[in-house]
């Protein structure tokens, strides 16, 4: 029988454009030890270290050893994974997947990324196939755009939308002390931002950032007595499909529907718009903030843009979304999935501070990447069965 | 020197080069082939939920299925869905920074069941939304590769 799995810490670094303060060894070893000192724990308490980036920003093809002095891995079983835009939401899957085996006891997982050291969109370019895709390929901010197409002609969704979305996410980011981006935008701002991608302007689109996270995930054999707060895994899905971005369907985001209606069923989940009290969504762009929430089932198609103008998603609504000002404001991308994890974790345990939504007892936080891929994880405040 | 004062140094990769050259398989290769010496698209079909794909490859990843049956395609589609790229990047293929701004469209190849994406001639912006007919303009000099199509237009039809 699996053990029961629960976050007990988390740490992460202060996001910018470029830390040139810092390499990428000291850029994780700043998250890991913001994450020990949540925890009180110290490196000798570690059992596993998984680590994860995407090798093609950096250009270093062997992390895990690489990054041995930051992660504090040395003589310890290190493990790297890399699943795209995925990553930081397939290492907090594998880190509850490790701890729940009951082989290993205190798992430290980390996400980083320096998008400073090269052009982002040429190194997502390089994931895809040379002999089919690379060609027209402009990155995610190219396939996001054809989404986003496809998605105003379906239900006639306006780019005014797409700009409430923004504002949402930038005005809860001012309250983050993490976040990269700290600073308000109206609507009319979005609006007249510089086209990059029609209908997708630059205030659509997430920043590149510098930055870390690191999760700590305990069994349940020791998760209260290292914190009276941790935050339980109550289930995980995860939806990998395409290959070619020619075969994407995309009047919707497939992957995250299948992901979700997986994740309520093990979870008990019947009504998820009453039911969870916070979502971190990986939402790079701000049509994913409309069309994702109706693939995660929180409205009818076509009626995502209602819920965030009614302020639903707002923090003083029924379900706030990005109560951390999300990708949107800030995307070190290997570890913007892991954030979103951290950042759940951090509003369970009541430690948010000024972006504190009360009274947290059920979360979500996803992750996007690959071609259209979707991650998700759900979490409690209390024990599951 | 204070920490503030100090300088921070970086360190370029230089300009050094990394070929690669990738091989494109058996079903690939018949596409191009029949691309550059016909001017003709096609399609490979699975035996197990019958859908057509272009470009052929050898498994539905659905079915998980081995495909042998090609199809031949018209030249002509829907555009499914589209943007206009007007952000310039480095193009990892080229090296150099990519030509903006073109027209990136998912077209439907009538015979076809998935998409097959490709430049979409931009001259007249008004006539470009998705629902419009399209054909391929093909090149004069075709080299077996997917620049063999210069782009798809929009027709009427
Ligand atoms: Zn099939």
């Amino acid at each position: 029988m699996a053990k029961r799995v629960a976050i007990v810490g988390t740490g992460q670094t202060y996001h910018k454009s470029k830390r040139l303060d810092v390499n990428g060894v000291e850029l994780i070893h700043e998250a890991v030890a913001r994450a020990l000192e949540d925890t009180e724990l110290t490196r000798d308490d570690i059992d596993l270290v998984i680590i994860g980036n995407m090798d093609h920003f950096e250009g270093i093809n062997y992390v895990d050893m690489w990054s041995i002095d930051g992660s504090g891995g040395f003589m310890k079983p290190t493990i790297k994974l890399t699943t795209g835009g995925t990553t930081g939401s397939t290492l907090a899957i594998a880190g509850y997947h490790m701890v729940a085996s009951g082989l290993f006891n205190k798992a430290l997982v980390i996400g980083w990324e320096k998008n400073s050291e090269s052009d982002t969109t040429a190194a997502i370019n390089t994931a895809f196939d040379p002999i089919w895709d690379r060609l027209t390929f402009a990155g995610a901010i190219g396939a996001l755009a054809v989404e986003a197409s496809a998605y105003m002609d379906d239900y006639g969704i306006t780019e005014r939308d797409a700009a409430r979305v923004v504002v949402r996410d930038r005005k809860n980011a001012c309250n983050n002390p993490y976040a990269h981006l700290r600073k308000e935008v109206t609507i009319e701002e979005v609006l007249s931002s510089p086209m990059l991608c029609d209908p997708v302007k630059l205030l659509d689109m997430c920043p590149r950032s510098d930055g870390a996270c690191a999760v700590i995930f305990a069994s349940e054999d020791v998760a209260e007595k290292i914190t009276d707060t941790p935050v339980w895994i109550w289930g995980t899905a995860n939806r990998h499909l395409y290959s070619y971005i020619n075969d994407v369907n995309f009047h919707g985001l497939q992957s995250l529907k299948n992901a979700s209606m997986e994740l309520y069923q093990k979870c008990g989940i019947k009504e998820p718009l009453k039911e969870i009290d916070v979502i971190e969504l990986y939402q790079p762009y701000s049509f994913g903030g409309l069309l994702w929430l109706e693939s995660m089932g929180l409205c009818k198609e076509g009626e995502a843009p209602k819920l965030v103008w009614d302020g639903v998603t707002d923090m003083d609504g029924e379900l706030p979304v990005n109560p951390s000002g999300g990708v949107i404001a800030t995307n070190p991308i290997g570890a913007t999935g892991l954030i979103r994890c951290a950042e759940v974790a951090r509003q369970m345990m009541g430690k948010a501070g000024e972006h504190q939504v009360p009274n947290v007892k059920i979360a979500i936080s996803t992750g996007f990447g690959g071609c259209m891929w979707s991650d998700i994880l759900l979490y409690g405040k209390d024990k599951p069965y | 020197m204070s920490e503030k004062e100090m300088e921070l140094l970086t360190k370029g990769s230089g300009e050094a080069e990394q070929p690669f050259r990738y091989s494109v398989g058996r079903w690939g290769s018949k596409f191009l082939i029949e691309l550059r010496d016909h001017k003709k698209l096609l399609g490979i079909r699975c035996p197990k939920c019958q859908k057509v794909y272009v470009p052929p490859r050898q498994v539905c990843s659905p079915c998980f299925q081995r495909m042998e049956e090609l199809v031949e395609l018209s030249d002509k589609g829907t555009l499914m869905a589209f943007t206009i790229i007007r952000f310039s990047f480095i193009d990892p293929e080229t090296g150099i920074t990519r030509p903006v701004p073109y027209g990136y469209g998912f077209i439907k190849l009538d015979g076809c069941d998935n998409s097959f994406q490709h430049f979409i001639n931009i001259e007249d912006e008004s006539k470009v939304k998705i629902g419009a007919r399209v054909q391929a303009v093909f090149s004069e000099e075709r080299k077996g590769n997917l620049m063999d199509i210069k782009y798809f237009e929009m027709i009427d039809d």
